[in-house]
């Protein structure tokens, strides 16, 4: 591995408590992915994107922004990358996933506000993320109240944030609403790129995404399969790595992926045997590191077979449409695909319980782990509704409220352990 | 078959020896911070063919004696309907946690729900209270029992409660009637976890609260129906265990 901390430091990061992050990181990415039995052979793409994503993406954000390139920062899978693309910007997540300067940010946030709010502003004041710092355009949106009210203070923080309004019903309004604001974003882009959105810049941009998310749901259609031939963890790390990576380079390791797990699913290989208990978990995102319930639930001889998450199915499913002849056109069809997004801000929401009912049946889970963040109150307030619904239908339901912190890990295994005696 | 369950909780070790379906032995002891030395005093000159450990500590025991585990849930369940096999809820108030269990009456749990990461409700929270109110444990039970009428305690947090107690008293509230105040928010509490997974007849008390008479009380006049407590509350998760270790 080179020495990158004259870049970091070039970033402004505070190198001793980045180090000590990567340290962490290092070491949890090594008890929990490379501590895995079974693992396919093309895994050892990400291990390697991992191991280098504070070093090596870096340095090619770094390179792209030498060339004139902007470079995108979101916290939403609302925030369409096509536009990104189309203006040759680079997109990259900013969510994060842990407990890190937790104190500074509640100089700024009540306590009683979500993790993953806390930790964007936690990892921006201790000074640890090189994603934020190389952003030129910060994207908030106005999704849950948490983060529409924590945006205001943060834009005295991070200095360069754009607020992009959404709906909050799927209605006629709502979708007028959605189209302004891309047509907006759109515009802000081309202004901060300094280059115009084209047909044809457009399409290549709807073309690379659309690439991405096929493999996405390549990939989790394989996992139908009993013996599952990925484990849960892999796949989540796969649509975490999603946020970050090269697109184009991505969808190929993906795709390489797939064809390996093809072979395997022929060969009746898996990752735990077959028969083991299915699970599908629901809910909130899990943004890198945090891989703390995935991780409890394949030690205690479960498998997850799918992700009803913005950082697994929510988050990939629908392609848009690319054919149109005008910009106008194209960024309509933009409009009809993120607007199926069922996110828990929306209301009336009964879409997303179809999809969890769906994806139960495709993936033969044998029950749902709904994974909820403390002080979330979109989806807290929604798992009431989703167990009682599934429980319903005969479908198994747990309910999980936790944080990014370990402590309460003990009493989740519990809990975890005894759902899967519920649904062995 | 001669089999043995262990039931590892944060507080207190129990040990259940079963043959043919009857128990023959049981055992507790105090946890310390060396859980496997208290363990291994406990099996000390047992004979047993099969063991399965349960309880917070039961990965940590597997590790050493090479064993099944099963979830404290699942035990309880086992147990349980071994014991009153009517039995279609468990409320379980131990040293950390605290759980109720909805049972389907043929030996399966429909449906749990544990305490959150906080104290609050649960045995832990009970001795701090008393240690505030200078009373041991037993007598604090027992005083709160003897008054007639209960200080509401607001906090359910143990820390906040702690310093809402002491000002009480600072300020002249009658002792016995804080007492009961804080058994009153405990049921109150345990109520609500009751009420996630269904309150059915007939219900079983089980942990080291079981022994708690106010506690009890309390319960059964809000919940106006009665509750089984067996002779020993706490082993029911041990018991599980080794009933498990059978099948
Ligand atoms: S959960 Fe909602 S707010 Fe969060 S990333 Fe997904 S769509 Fe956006
Ligand atoms: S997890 Fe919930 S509260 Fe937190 S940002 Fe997402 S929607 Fe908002």
């Amino acid at each position: 591995m080179s020495d990158y901390h004259e870049m970091w430091a070039s970033l402004g990061l505070d190198l001793k408590t980045h180090d000590a992050v990567l340290e962490i990181v290092g070491k949890g990415y090594q008890d929990v992915f490379l501590s895995q039995k079974n693992r396919p052979e093309g895994m050892k793409y990400f291990d390697f994107v991992m191991s280098e994503v504070h070093g090596l993406r870096i340095k090619e954000i770094m390179d792209a922004k030498a060339e004139g390139r902007k470079v995108i920062g979101t916290f939403c899978v609302f925030v369409p990358e096509e536009l990104v693309l189309a203006v040759n910007g680079v997109c990259v997540g900013l969510c994060a996933g842990a407990e890190l300067g937790f104190e500074e940010a509640e100089k700024y946030l009540p306590r009683n506000t979500c993790s993953l709010i806390k930790s964007a502003f936690g990892f921006k004041l201790a000074k640890v993320c090189p994603y934020i710092e190389s952003s030129d355009l910060i994207v908030g949106e106005n999704t849950c109240d948490g983060k529409k009210k924590a945006y205001e203070s943060y834009k005295d923080i991070v200095g360069n944030l754009y607020v992009m309004d959404l709906p909050q019903m799927k209605s006629e309004a709502g979708k007028a609403l959605l189209k302004a604001e891309y047509v907006k974003f759109a515009q802000k882009l081309e202004e901060i790129s300094g280059k115009k959105i084209t047909v044809e810049s457009l399409k290549k941009g709807i073309e690379i995404v659309n690439n991405k998310r096929a493999a996405m749901s390549r990939l989790a259609k394989l996992r139908f399969a009993d013996p599952t031939p990925i484990s849960g963890l892999d796949a989540l790390l796969a649509n975490q790595v999603y946020f970050y990576d090269n697109p184009e380079r991505f969808t190929a390791s993906v795709n390489a992926i797939c064809d390996e797990l093809e072979k395997r699913i022929q060969d009746n290989i898996g990752v735990a045997p077959k028969g083991s208990p299915r699970i599908l978990i629901s809910g909130c995102p899990m943004a890198v590191p945090n891989w703390k319930i995935p991780f409890i639930i394949e030690n205690s001889n479960a498998i997850i077979v799918g992700e009803e998450m913005c950082t697994g199915e929510r988050g990939t499913r629908n392609l848009v449409k690319d054919q149109a002849s005008s910009v106008e056109e194209l960024i309509n069809n933009i409009v009809d695909r993120y607007f199926e997004i069922d996110c828990a801000i929306f209301t009336p929401n009964q879409n997303r319980l179809e999809h969890i009912k769906q994806m139960v049946k495709e993936y033969k889970a044998d029950g749902v782990l709904h994974y909820g963040l403390q002080f979330c109150q979109p989806y807290q307030m929604e798992s009431k509704v989703v167990e009682k619904e599934l429980e319903k239908a005969g479908i198994p339901v747990l309910l999980i409220e936790t944080d990014y912190s370990q402590e309460d890990a003990g009493q989740i295994k519990t809990r975890v352990e005894a759902f899967i005696e519920r649904i062995s | 078959m001669k089999s043995l369950g262990i039931d590892i909780g944060s507080r207190t070790i129990k040990v259940a020896v079963i043959n043919n379906g009857n128990v023959t032995i049981s055992r507790k002891s105090e946890n310390s911070f060396n859980t496997l030395e208290v363990c291994k005093k406990l099996l000390e000159g047992l004979d047993y063919d099969a063991i399965t450990s349960t309880g917070y500590g039961r990965h940590l025991f597997a590790e050493h004696y090479k064993c099944n585990t099963i979830s404290e849930i699942k035990a309880f369940a086992v147990g349980a309907a071994h014991i009153l096999p009517s039995c279609r809820t468990v409320l379980d108030i131990g040293g950390q946690d605290t759980k109720a269990i909805a049972l389907d009456g043929k030996g399966n749990f429909t449906k749990f729900e544990m305490n959150d990461k906080c104290a609050a409700g649960t045995g832990r929270f009970l001795e701090i209270m008393a240690m505030t109110l200078r009373y041991t444990l037993e007598e604090f039970g027992n005083e709160a029992l003897k008054s007639n009428t209960a200080t509401n305690i607001s906090s359910m947090c143990t820390v906040f409660a702690e310093s809402e107690v002491v000002s009480m008293l600072a300020k002249g509230n009658d002792r016995q009637s804080v007492a009961k105040g804080i058994h009153q928010s405990v049921v109150n509490r345990t109520i609500s976890l009751l009420n996630r997974v269904g309150i059915n007849n007939d219900i079983l008390f089980a942990g080291g609260v079981a022994y708690n008479k106010c506690i009890v009380n309390i319960l059964e006049e809000q919940l106006n129906k009665k509750v089984f407590i067996n002779d020993d509350p706490q082993i029911i998760g041990a018991l599980g265990a080794a009933i498990y270790g059978t099948y």
